[in-house]
């Protein structure tokens, strides 16, 4: 449609002050986000000195090292099948405690949901090591089993362990953006559902669980990103056995004598880009449903 | 066919908390017929429908479709079908998607599931409508996806609450003629439930009057409107002037009541009432009639002198309100004739008058 020329005056003029109000934030972002990426990105072509230092000769082989040497694809892979796991077992426990929210009165339903942000006002790190002194081979659970005579059980330090830790960590992140379709879900559907047949099953499977994949996925991607780059819960629970990616790049940056940078950064970078991969493939899944 | 009745409650109560919404009623629904529930809002009408729909379960009493009792079957195996207030269609699937829910669940064939689909979106006269989401529809179109989503599946009893609530008046009308002749062609037991008296009585076989979880009539349009045998449905049903009084002579099916300045009311009973019995005499706007004082009769059965108060043209009718000798007003309707549009020659107000009602069409009320 052709706009008068009084409404395309007033487009710029919003334009304009759109611009105005984005300045600060479009700002933040460059200088605190984009710089480091920058930065980043420029290292993982740099080559590593022999102490560690930077040397300003322009290489390809950081990014030949990671994708030949099976440590480090494995870590990759490692790193991918936990997040995955660890996306999965959140959202199984996460979307039954979600609808059980948002099912309650008003009244409770806040309680709940203050219960499912409580662990926030806590210290991750600290949080975990609850975890260690829950899983250890003489803590709560094995002193529990002893005293009742059982047998106990070999749980800290284990791949078990890291799920547990990292789903433990990020319910939280399923069970919000889950609760928020859901709240937004009309439960008349379900009724409808039923009224034409469906058993409540699969009511849920056709009906509820379509309407809400928004939330779904919104929590899928909360809780795969971070996951992906996790190194804490790996280390404190699973006793470092294993390495992910978080792991390997943290060891190449601060531990490894010398360190590293430059393959650090090349394993950070292949890391976004990965993940930059499942965003777009989230956006992708979100602006088809608003077709 | 099935023997007896569509929908029998009998003694059904339904209690949320200390509330009974539903309070102990007795209904049966014969197949085929275009039954109404009607009362004012929050009278019990939608948990009537939904526990018959499966959704809610009485507290007490029995509820049976076609003579099964409904105790415990679910929702998904009754053999009746809803069409929502909101419609409550499936905003993720098209028009086609929606209507084929029911078929799908019930795993009909593929091949039979499309030609069903085609059918009824036919029958409601959306056939190019099959790829649309609802959104993409107006709220008429989305009510008869809603109603195609529930025939499709031909259910022995079609349950509708409220199902033209949300359209604009023109379009409720349509929409009122359409459904009485599609319940005609399927034949299935339609229930209706609805606040509007008009609605009901356009549409309905029979209608069920509420109020507060009770039944309180059962009857055609007809019956309801002419012969309703209580104030609560004299007053929802149309309008009408109540004359409170006491019963001073009874007879076979006519009584007489006296108002507190001595007016003698002559009414059919459609209850039996006793003498001495506090009663109301309940007058329609449109049966009673003015007649100059000249004119009266002194054996009319059923004459009050009045004077004119206040004339208001509407259109069809000229709706005259009139004061009694005791100062309580009353309202008579005329038809609009050529010799009430000669305003001159017409009531005046402040003349005197007298109001005249056969007692056949005047109804003396104890409840
Ligand atoms: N789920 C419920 N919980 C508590 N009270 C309810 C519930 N459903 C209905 N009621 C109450 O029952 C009464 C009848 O409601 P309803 O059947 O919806 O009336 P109607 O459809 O005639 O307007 C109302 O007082 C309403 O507040
Ligand atoms: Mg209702």
């Amino acid at each position: 449609m052709a706009l008068s020329s009084f409404e395309r005056e007033q487009q710029r003029h919003e334009q304009r002050r759109l611009m105005a109000l984005l300045a600060p934030g479009m700002f933040w972002l460059l200088v605190f986000f984009l710089v480091p990426l920058l930065v980043i990105l420029v290292y993982s072509f740099l080559t590593n000195g022999p102490r560690g230092n930077l040397l300003w000769q322009p290489t390809l082989q950081n990014y030949v090292d990671l994708f030949t040497q099976a440590s480090y694809v494995n870590a990759y892979v490692r790193s991918l099948w936990i997040s995955g796991l660890t996306t999965l077992f959140a959202l199984l426990l996460g979307y039954p405690l979600a609808l059980f929210i948002v099912k309650q009165p008003p009244r409770v339903r806040l309680v709940l949901l203050i219960l499912v942000l409580i662990p926030f006002w806590t210290n991750f790190l600290v949080r975990i090591y609850a975890w260690q002194i829950i899983l250890a081979n003489n803590g709560l659970i094995n002193a529990t089993l002893a005293a009742l005579g059982l047998p106990t059980l070999f749980l800290l330090n284990t791949e078990g362990a890291t799920l547990l830790g990292l789903v433990y960590g990020e319910v939280p992140f399923m069970v919000l953006p889950i609760y928020a379709a859901l709240d937004r879900f009309d439960f008349t559907l379900m009724e409808a559902g039923a009224d034409l047949g469906a058993s409540k099953w699969r009511a849920f499977w056709h009906i509820m669980l379509p309407m809400t994949m928004p939330g779904v996925a919104a929590g899928a991607v909360l809780v795969f990103i971070p996951t992906i780059g996790q190194f804490v819960v790996s280390e404190l629970l699973g006793g470092a056995k294993v390495d992910y990616i978080g792991n390997l790049i943290q060891r190449l940056f601060l531990r490894s004598n010398p360190p590293n940078w430059p393959l650090g950064s090349a394993m950070s970078t292949v890391m976004m880009i990965v993940l930059l991969g499942f965003i777009l493939l989230y956006f992708r899944s979100t602006t088809e449903e608003d077709r | 066919m099935h023997k007896g009745y569509a929908i029998e409650l009998a003694n059904v109560v339904k209690r949320f908390g200390e509330v009974a919404a539903v309070d102990h009623v007795t209904l049966q629904i014969h197949d085929g017929e275009f039954f109404s529930l009607l009362g004012p809002s929050g009278c019990g009408k939608t948990t009537t429908l939904r526990m018959i729909a499966g959704f809610e379960y009485p507290s007490g009493g029995e509820l049976m479709i076609h003579g099964r009792p409904m105790a415990t079957v679910p929702p998904h195996h009754r053999p009746v079908n809803t069409v929502f207030q909101s419609y409550a269609l499936f905003p993720h699937m098209t028009v086609a998607q929606n209507v084929a829910f029911g078929l799908k669940m019930k795993r009909v064939p593929k091949a039979e599931l499309g030609a069903r689909v085609q059918a009824a979106l036919d029958m409601v006269r959306l056939a190019g409508f099959a790829e649309r989401y609802p959104r993409q529809m107006s709220g008429g179109q989305q009510q008869r996806v809603a109603l195609a989503r529930a025939l499709v599946n031909q259910p022995e009893v079609l349950l509708l609450d409220e199902p033209l609530g949300a359209l604009d008046q023109k379009l409720r009308k349509e929409m009122q003629l359409e459904l009485k002749s599609l319940q005609h062609r399927v034949g299935i037991t339609f229930i209706f439930v609805t606040h509007d008296q008009e609605e009901a009585l356009t549409m309905s076989d029979r209608i069920a009057v509420m109020n507060q979880g009770k039944v309180l009539q059962v009857g055609t349009p007809t019956e309801i409107y002419e012969r309703p045998t209580c104030k609560f449905v004299a007053d929802f049903i149309g309008e009408t002037n109540f004359i409170e009084g006491k019963v001073v002579e009874q007879g076979d099916e006519y009584a007489t009541i006296q108002t507190p300045d001595g007016l003698q009311l002559r009414g059919y009973t459609p209850l039996p009432v006793n003498v001495g019995e506090a009663a109301t005499l309940s007058l329609r706007p449109e049966k009673a009639r003015l007649i100059l004082p000249i004119h009266a009769r002194p054996d009319d059965a059923f004459t009050m002198p009045v004077h004119v108060e206040m004339i208001t043209y509407i259109g069809s009718d000229t709706r005259i309100t009139v004061r009694l000798n005791e100062g309580r007003t009353l309202d008579v309707w005329e038809q609009n004739t050529l010799s009430t549009l000669d305003r001159n020659a017409y009531w005046q107000p402040g003349e005197a008058a007298v109001l005249v009602c056969p007692p056949a069409n005047a109804l003396v009320l104890t409840e």
